[in-house]
């Protein structure tokens, strides 16, 4: 159904006009520009698309947009605040936890909900929660390691407190 | 696209870059390591087409190779900056643009550094020597007492006395000459180069605000979408579009049997594609994914050989024969980024933002499609999510071109990953038959190998063996022949077959005989360099020496890909009841010579050895004919975190008697046979075919 729909989106208040079943994915990168939500599979296998929907993580193929009414949305766009990178961006930087970069928004987004939950998760913890993010270029070792720097740094709270 | 070459080409690139220094140098021959012949291009001799100098001292260079994670962004630029005098950070990097960048012929075979990377450093040496000619004449200091530094020139007895490359610039066009060549630098003088400088891509990667090719966005633009046949040779008999038709705004377009549709929104286009009903005729074609190698030994092709020694002679001294023949399957490329491009076709050119490792490649391609001048093409590689080869091929950006020449809009396709497997070039199902003999003191006497549809890239025998014959049958790449669809390079090309084979080869014979597989090897590896490397590996790894299989599951391989070395060992756990694996830990030793990028080597090998996981212990397609079945990441299982060992220790064996290598392809194309060891120093069962999944070896458990 065509309405309007208004939503949090990066700390900034949004409304448009869509089809309300429209898959939150597609709206948040064409008309909402958020192209850092990357499409990898549309179909809940790669985890490209993860976002965080009121500080959990929901991957944007999966869900229509009326979803998030009313909500807190955000993408990797959002993350940094005031030109501050978040202590798991620095940490995959600084880990080499990139290579093409294509999963990175996902991986990072997933950890940050993770992290949400459990301050300080092992690395078997961190294996099973992220099983189902996927990077082609094999930095899975890489991330692992970035996760627990950043939950290091973040010292038990959360960057944005 | 135009080299920048001659006199009149050259103008037009200054006139493309604006102001800053253009220093015009046409002296002798400028190609270094090239394959001459092999090619019908070479890189342009003047140092010009790859870097500017502005008057602000920053350096822009340019390059046809791309970036797809592989960081050579930033290896790059810090081998720019060592020859160039300048700090690495004022180095910024415009790669692949077709209508800025010098030809390449794309990135590919592990050859950036290796081939691209003395072109490179020479650009950047003879600029460095004609800025020096530039800052003696301002200076009025004669030549040799002028040094260049970070970026200036300095006398070098007063550093006072000193001028900025920037300055230099000043805006100005002067041609100069230099009467020779200056040499590149020795690896023992580095300074930049063999650091790890930090990744000039991370930040845009981390935020978010790094573009791929689906990211780009033109006013005006449209999303595209074309109809996929069922099957590879699928034959269109009827469509009907009525019902896509009833979708606002959309605009359904059709070329014969290619028929697209367009819309405001992405999602929308694949709605309305999937609207459409079409009845396809599909050619018999019974060949799946269980007969195929027999149909490879099978399909007659012309082979090409190389022989040494006398194989009969061999055969007559050898006191034990060993027969086998190993198999490997399809493997996708599967990058997370699916193939996308942005076209905007107005008249008669075209722009196109690709995701490509051949730009220079994709514009003709492109201008074939649609018709125009491949001068008038302009390809546009944003980064790249990820290529293994597969990106080589660009039907996405012709999908686009052709899309937006009948829409008359801008039109971007993002290929579904349903159509990311469906059209992908897969690394070619081959299979590789070995007869070899050893005699009474275990030494290899001789070696029949024979390679099917693979490719005869890394199937040279790299033991001292006196008489050898090594045969490779039909063509890897391009798909025909026995294959039912596209194939083409992945990751290594070739050498992950022939490595497996060879390697898994060398350690039947070793048990056979019951000797430890590493001093098998050295008994027959004459290649001290080669040596060098299985003794650094076997340091780190504390390999034990035991007669396999001594059940601890370590397993080991030695290759040289394209002169690269690499020795890897592994230490893997079967799980007797499931036949799963899972790999504890594997030790790499790599010898690419001087290393530019400490970390990002390691990074790219470690990546490999998880990428490489994926083909030895999951990746299969299955297919039948030209049906392919596994079209998701549920059914094709690429390797997850679970699968990544705990420990991968990499050792770059230190080496600057040759030059800089490739570094990026050689550590996954022995991932194979380093598994198949392993497994079977495990458990005692040899597996000659990939993937090593449960359901191959469960039965064989027991």
């Amino acid at each position: 159904m065509e309405r309007s729909i208004q939503f949090t989106l990066n700390r900034r208040p949004v409304q448009l006009k869509t089809d309300d079943e429209r898959t939150l994915l597609w709206v948040l990168r064409t008309d909402l520009g958020m192209t850092g939500v990357k499409y990898g599979c549309g179909e809940n296998h790669c985890g490209a698309c993860t976002i965080i929907v009121d500080g959990r993580s929901v991957r944007s193929c999966m869900v229509p947009v009326k979803f998030v009414e009313g909500k807190e949305v955000m993408t990797i766009e959002g993350l940094a605040e005031n030109g501050q990178l978040h202590p798991l961006q620095k940490a995959f930087m600084e880990h080499g936890a990139v290579q093409c970069g294509f999963c990175t928004p996902g991986m990072i987004l997933k950890a940050y909900s993770i992290l949400a939950e459990n301050r300080q998760p092992s690395r078997e913890e961190i294996i099973k929660s992220m099983d189902g993010e996927l990077c082609r270029c094999g930095t899975y070792n890489r991330i692992i390691d970035a996760v627990q720097a950043a939950a290091g740094e973040m010292k038990g709270g959360t960057h944005h407190e | 696209m135009s080299e920048y070459g001659t006199p009149i080409q050259r103008r037009e690139f200054m006139k493309l870059l604006g102001s800053g220094i253009y220093i015009l140098f046409s002296t002798g021959p400028f190609l270094y390591g090239q394959q001459r012949g092999f090619q019908f291009r070479q890189y342009p001799e003047d140092f010009n087409a790859y870097l500017r100098i502005g008057e602000d001292g920053s350096v822009a260079c340019y390059t046809g190779k791309i970036e797809m994670g592989q960081g050579i962004i930033t290896s790059l630029a810090q081998m720019l900056a060592e020859e160039l005098e300048v700090p690495f950070t004022s180095v910024r990097m415009i790669m692949g643009d077709t209508k800025l960048c010098p030809w390449d012929s794309g990135t590919n075979g592990s050859r950036t550094t290796k081939i691209f990377g003395p072109v490179l450093r020479a650009a950047g040496a003879e600029a460095r020597e004609v800025l020096i000619q530039l800052a003696a004449e301002h200076l009025q200091l004669p030549e040799n007492r002028l040094i260049a530094v970070d970026g200036e020139v300095r006398d070098k007895t007063d550093a006072s006395r000193k001028v900025g490359y920037g300055f230099l610039a000043g805006g100005k066009s002067i041609e100069r000459h230099l009467e020779n060549k200056p040499p590149l630098k020795d690896a023992d003088d580095f300074k930049v180069c063999g650091q790890s400088s930090p990744r000039t891509d991370f930040e845009e990667k981390v935020t978010g605000s790094a573009r791929f090719a689906g990211d780009m966005r033109l006013a005006g633009m449209l999303y595209g979408k074309v109809l996929r046949p069922p099957a590879h040779g699928a034959k269109l008999i009827v469509v009907d579009t009525a019902a896509a038709q009833k979708i606002a705004n959309v605009k359904i377009v059709q070329d014969g049997d290619f028929i697209g549709v367009v819309h405001p929104l992405p999602d929308m286009a694949e709605k309305a594609v999937g609207l459409i009903n079409a009845e396809y005729e599909i050619p018999d074609n019974t060949v799946n994914d269980k007969t195929i190698h027999e149909l490879l030994l099978n399909t007659e092709a012309r082979d090409s050989e190389e022989r040494k020694g006398d194989l009969e002679q061999g055969r007559n001294i050898a006191v034990q024969e060993f027969d086998a023949a190993y198999f490997t399957p399809y493997v996708a490329h599967a990058p997370l980024e699916t193939h996308s491009a942005l076209a905007d076709v107005k008249g008669d050119s075209a722009t196109v933002w690709v995701g490509t490792q051949r730009p220079f490649g994709a514009d003709s391609q492109v201008a074939q499609a649609i018709g125009l001048n491949s001068d008038n093409v302009r390809i546009i590689t944003p980064y790249v999510g990820g290529g293994f080869g597969g990106k080589s091929q660009i039907g996405q950006a012709v999908q686009a071109a052709r899309l937006s020449k009948m829409a008359g809009s801008p039109v971007q396709v993002v290929w579904s990953r349903e159509e990311e497997f469906f059209y992908d070039t897969f690394m070619p199902a081959a299979a590789v038959k070995i007869n070899s003999g050893i005699d009474a003191s275990n030494r290899i006497v001789f070696w029949d190998y024979h390679v099917f549809f693979a490719g005869n890239r890394s199937y040279e025998c790299i033991y001292n063996v006196p008489h050898v014959r090594t045969a490779s049958r039909g063509s890897s790449f391009g798909g025909g022949g026995p294959h039912p669809f596209g194939t083409g390079a992945w990751r290594g090309p070739g050498s992950n077959t022939n490595i497996f084979a060879r390697e898994s080869h060398i350690d039947v014979m070793a048990a056979k005989v019951g000797i430890d597989p590493l001093e098998f090897r050295l008994q027959n590896l004459t290649d001290e360099r080669m040596i060098r490397v299985v003794k650094a590996a076997a340091d780190r790894f504390g390999w034990e020496s035991g007669k396999a299989p001594t059940g601890r599951g370590c397993g080991m391989v030695c290759l040289d890909y394209l002169g690269t070395y690499v020795v890897a060992m592994a230490k893997v756990r079967v799980d007797s009841k499931s036949g799963s694996i899972q790999v504890d830990r594997i030790v790499h030793a790599q010898d690419m010579g001087p290393v530019i990028n400490p970390e990002g080597a390691r990074m790219q090998i470690e990546g490999a050895v998880i990428m490489g996981l994926g083909y030895c212990l999951s990746e299969e397609v299955h297919f039948s004919g030209g049906t392919i079945m596994d079209l998701d990441f549920g059914s094709y299982k690429i390797p997850r975190f679970s699968r990544a060992p705990k420990r991968i220790e990499t050792v770059l064996v230190e080496n600057h008697a040759i030059d800089p290598s490739g570094c990026g392809e050689p550590p996954i194309v022995g991932m194979g046979a380093l598994i198949a060891n392993a497994v079977f120093d495990a458990t005692g069962i040899r597996m000659n075919r990939l993937p090593i999944t449960p359901e191959r070896l469960k039965p064989r458990l027991t």
